[in-house]
């Protein structure tokens, strides 16, 4: 009887994995909000544990190196530059005009071609948990990127449904921080997907504070409350849903944020922050001797016999080159011979006969 | 039957037509006025705000420190001016490579067609200093100006000493996306006009300059600084360009943005801003405000140094620091300050100022009138011409009551055409005369005569045209047919002339709103009733005293009396030659178009309508 102490891994019924899509879709310095909520976002997740390998960043402008950031390679998130968001070993995987509709729905549905490095994918299996983070400029059921295209909210419903017919995501969760934004998720049909924005139909949403220095406004209003919010949560805290749900109400938002959980199949106050936003395995620990059934069979002690009936055993042939050179399909059904070649000879037969008389027929045979 | 194929209901619409046409050439004509004038009161105005949007709400806070040190500069400044007796080349050059800028001069000279009075100047010789402030990070594809200029005496010191303050300051911060060129230019717009020309390989007014060794990206916006005092009051926007062309209205805008911001009192044309717009006096002080800008418009003069940049699509203006009597004054850090946050929302711009108006009239710095709202009052102007056209043609086919047969018809319509022809003709080499004779006979008229040289061509020109007044009388010797008694001629004459007036007015009303309808008001009513029928001498003392030179006699007498500062007779006289010679000069110098305009088209129209007055 083998008595173990484990520490249980995979306590659960399957292996989930977070992965994190954020885009920023405006270009040009006076949207230097985007890029900020867009690097924010990014930053609470890699501190709650997501890797790079598993975040897809695409930011439409370079904030940090513009020519008229006075504090050049920080993109600030807090007023008085108490938060530089850009950070050391920030990963943009899709960066300036590499931001496009195209190239986010190909990233949404995998269809992208064989050459497209690995950090550029969306590697996201039927077990995983997907965050989705936009922000940018938006309308009555669009979304503006890089001011000369719209990706439309059919659109990006269709996409999610192509991801789930395709088994790319268990769960997803889309969050939109733009004006309008409750009409990017209208349209949504597909299973598992629940949905926050940062406003109505109708409403803009709102920027929270310009930077004296800089001269731009550092964030939008809905990102920065949903941050502070995001800020308490630490991987092991057992916050759920419904307390997302409430963040940032109209009295600070001005807008009203709006969410939309229909599609989803558990209860919003079951599922964890963390399930969305941290990367967590889920570790019970237990002090109980739990039998492990033998799978190990001991071994028969064998009369040692004069002959030892081994079998011999040999590699099997891990390229057949011999069967591939000698490739011919073997006929298993007899066939006439060609029909061409008998009418040939049966002619050339009733020619020399017809020529000669059949008496010489003897001759031949 | 529709409207105009039904011969019934045409007979009755051209018959209202001529049955009406008086009354309702007088009502468009009063309602084209009280439209322009209702455009200064406040409800029909719309509040100024920013198109832009990379110029957005976000506002920098601005850290010039160094005022003190911009005016001890200036007077350094003034005192190599006056040691050197014009533009202290070297000690700016200096300067400037002190402060870290690259630094390139261009000297440039021009012979005046005639002397200028005024500014007392004929040969001109000079030498523009700019230093140019490179973007740090940026590529060198864009670039602002700020520009002050360098004025003999004692005017303008403070500017250049701010300019190379701010110089300074700019020097030291890594947050500018273009270049910026400080430009100290001698003999204000002679000197600006060859800097523009050399910047932009281009000579158009005949000037000679040097090429420029240094230059920057192409000018997206520009202003020019006059400063001539140590503290100010108020801050003056002075917009008005060459050939009234205006700067988009987002740089007014940001000027006013920015004297909200940090608090200066701001004004234009001089005059601030009052909030009693239902009182009278509110509302006439918003008239006057927009009648001196229409004034200024009209003159086609370029009233500061920014004017001559919107030729080049560069958006210009100048501010001008005003110290009058008000307790509460503005020092130089402060206005350092509002330059430097204008520049750093203009380093913003990602593509040149297009999302605001071109085509507007301000009744004052908060609110303006934009050309969908001002243009139905030329256009109710130009009404009454198209009307008195139709009445003409109308009058001009039905066949005349006395008809004689109808083989003379043929020749008459020839000898009608002829005779159209040969005033034409004659009033369009009186206009060419008027715009080429007098500086080309400047020398023989000093020699006959005891007068200067620029006297000498304004009053040729004035002789000129009154010389066209006589015309009428002799031209009847050049009649190719002049047997027949022509009753439809003066007809056709007028029918051309009034075409030709409402062609003329309209085009002059889209480029230069305020010309064109100062033209139109004293015109139209002279092309609407003139007719050889009318008493001769109360109709020819009315046609000289609306003929375009009399309008300009008014107006000169009637800005001097929105400015404040009216005028006797003899001055206004002497302001008025002086007026005629700033035309002339300008048009030579930099290409105003309204001496030619005046001289080419109006002139040589009016003259037309004289000579049916005179028609027998």
């Amino acid at each position: 009887m083998k008595i173990l102490t484990l520490l249980g891994l995979l306590s659960a019924c399957f292996l989930a994995n977070s992965i994190n899509i954020e885009v920023c879709t405006s270009r040009f310095w006076f949207n230097y909000r985007h890029v900020a909520n867009t690097l924010s976002v990014y930053r609470s997740v890699k501190r709650l544990g997501i890797p790079d390998s598993h975040i897809v960043l695409m930011l439409a402008d370079d904030m940090a190196c513009n020519h008229r950031n006075p504090k050049p390679a920080t993109v600030f998130s807090h007023k008085n530059m108490e938060l530089n968001v850009y950070g050391d070993d920030v990963e943009v995987d899709y960066r300036g005009y590499e931001v496009t509709v195209e190239n986010f729905l190909r990233v949404l549905t995998g269809r992208l071609p064989p050459s497209t490095p690995r950090s550029k994918r969306l590697l996201s299996d039927d077990r995983s948990n997907i965050l989705i983070y936009l922000t940018g400029h938006g309308g009555n059921g669009f979304l503006k990127f890089q001011d000369s295209e719209e990706i439309s909210n059919v659109e990006l419903a269709d996409a999610f449904e192509q991801m789930w017919q395709k088994r790319r995501y268990n769960e997803l969760l889309f969050i939109i921080d733009t004006c309008q934004g409750a009409s990017m998720y209208e349209r949504f049909y597909s299973p598992n997907i629940m949905a926050l924005a940062s406003s109505q139909v109708g409403e803009d949403s709102l920027s929270h504070q310009p930077d004296l220095a800089i001269g731009v406004h550092l964030m939008d209003r809905y990102t920065f409350y949903m941050l502070e919010f995001l800020e308490d949560i630490h991987p092991a805290s057992k916050t759920n849903m419904n307390d997302l749900f409430k963040v940032c109400p109209k009295s600070q938002c001005v807008s009203t944020p709006g969410h939309r959980t229909d599609l989803f199949l558990r209860d919003p106050g079951s599922v964890l922050i963390t399930d969305f936003f941290g990367s967590v395995r889920k570790v019970e620990l237990t002090m109980d001797a739990i039998n492990l059934t033998d799978p190990i069979k001991q071994m028969e002690e064998n009369p040692v016999n004069g002959e030892e009936q081994k079998e011999v055993y040999s590699y099997a042939d891990q390229l057949p080159v011999s069967e591939i050179i000698h490739q011919k399909p073997k006929q298993k059904d007899w066939h006439p011979p060609d029909g061409f070649i008998l009418g040939l000879w049966t002619l050339i037969l009733l020619v020399f006969f017809k020529t000669y008389g059949i008496k010489h027929l003897k001759h031949i045979f | 039957m529709g409207l105009l194929s039904d011969p019934n209901r045409r007979r009755a619409l051209i018959s209202m037509l001529t049955r009406l046409n008086a009354p309702i050439c007088v009502v468009c004509y009063f309602a084209g006025v009280a439209w322009f004038m209702g455009l200064a009161f406040e409800p029909f105005t719309l509040r100024t705000y920013m198109s832009e949007n990379a110029m957005g709400s976000t506002m920098v806070e601005e850290r010039f420190p160094a005022g003190e040190r911009a005016l001890a500069t200036g007077r350094e400044f003034a005192a190599h001016k006056k040691k050197v007796g014009g533009m202290p080349v070297d000690w700016l050059v200096k300067n400037m490579q002190d402060r870290g800028l690259e630094v390139f001069t261009q000297s440039f000279s021009r012979t005046l067609p005639f002397p200028d009075e005024n500014k007392e100047r004929y040969i001109v010789k000079g030498t523009n200093v700019y230093g140019i402030l490179r973007a740090p990070r940026a590529p060198r594809t864009e670039a602002l100006v700020l520009s002050a200029p360098c004025s003999p005496g004692d005017s303008n010191n403070q500017a250049v000493g701010l300019l190379l303050g701010l110089a300074q300051y700019f020097r030291n911060q890594i947050y500018w996306a273009k270049d910026i060129i400080f430009l100290v230019n001698e003999h204000d717009l002679i000197g600006m006009q060859a800097w523009l020309e050399g910047y932009h390989h281009t000579n158009t007014t005949g000037m000679s300059w040097s090429p420029l060794q240094g230059r920057g990206g192409s000018i997206q916006a520009a202003l020019s600084l006059e400063l001539s005092s140590d503290v100010i009051t108020s801050l003056d926007l002075v917009l008005e360009g060459l050939n009234g062309q205006l700067p988009n209205l987002d740089l007014a805008n940001l000027f006013y943005a920015f004297c909200q911001k940090i608090g200066v009192l701001c004004t234009i044309q001089g005059k601030l801003q009052r909030n009693d717009w239902d009182s009278v006096s509110g509302y006439s002080h918003a008239v006057q405000t927009m009648m001196l800008m229409v004034m200024k418009q009209a003159s086609g003069r370029p009233w500061g140094d920014h004017g001559l940049f919107l030729r080049y699509h560069i958006e210009a203006a100048t501010i001008k620091g005003v110290n009058s009597f008000r307790q509460y004054k503005t020092d130089a850090t402060t206005i350092g300050r509002l330059l430097e946050g204008m520049y750093r929302k203009l380093n913003n711009l990602l593509e040149r100022l297009h999302q605001s108006y071109f085509f507007y009239l301000m009744p004052s710095l908060s609110h303006f009138v934009s050309i969908g709202y001002y243009m139905p009052a030329f256009g109710l102007l130009a009404v009454i011409l198209l009307l008195r056209a139709l009445d003409l043609w109308v009058q001009l086919n039905t066949p005349p009551s006395t008809t004689e047969d109808g083989v003379a018809d043929i020749d008459q319509v020839r000898h009608t055409l002829l005779s159209v022809l040969t005033p034409l003709v004659i009033s369009h080499l009186t206009g060419v005369a008027l715009y080429a004779l007098p500086i080309r006979f400047q020398e023989t008229a000093v020699e006959h005569f005891p007068v200067s040289e620029t006297e000498a061509v304004v009053l040729t020109a004035i002789a000129i045209y009154t010389a066209g007044l006589a015309l009428p009388h002799n031209t009847h010797r050049y009649y190719i047919m002049s047997a027949v008694p022509d009753v439809r001629g003066w007809r056709v004459l007028k029918l051309i002339a009034v075409l030709y007036l409402a062609v003329l007015l309209g085009c002059t009303a889209l480029i230069n709103f305020s010309l064109g309808f100062i033209l139109a008001l004293t015109l139209v009513p002279l092309a609407a009733f003139v007719t050889p029928h009318v008493p001769k001498v109360l109709s020819a003392f009315i046609l000289v005293i609306l003929s375009p030179a009399c309008t300009l006699l008014f107006s000169v007498f009637f800005f001097q009396e929105l400015q404040e500062m009216p005028v006797s007779f003899q001055d206004g006289w002497l302001l008025y030659l002086s007026v005629i010679s700033q035309g002339i000069l300008d048009h030579s110098l930099y290409g105003s178009l309204v001496y030619p305009l005046i001289a080419l088209l109006v002139y040589p129209c009016w003259l037309l309508f004289w000579n049916i007055l005179f028609w027998k």
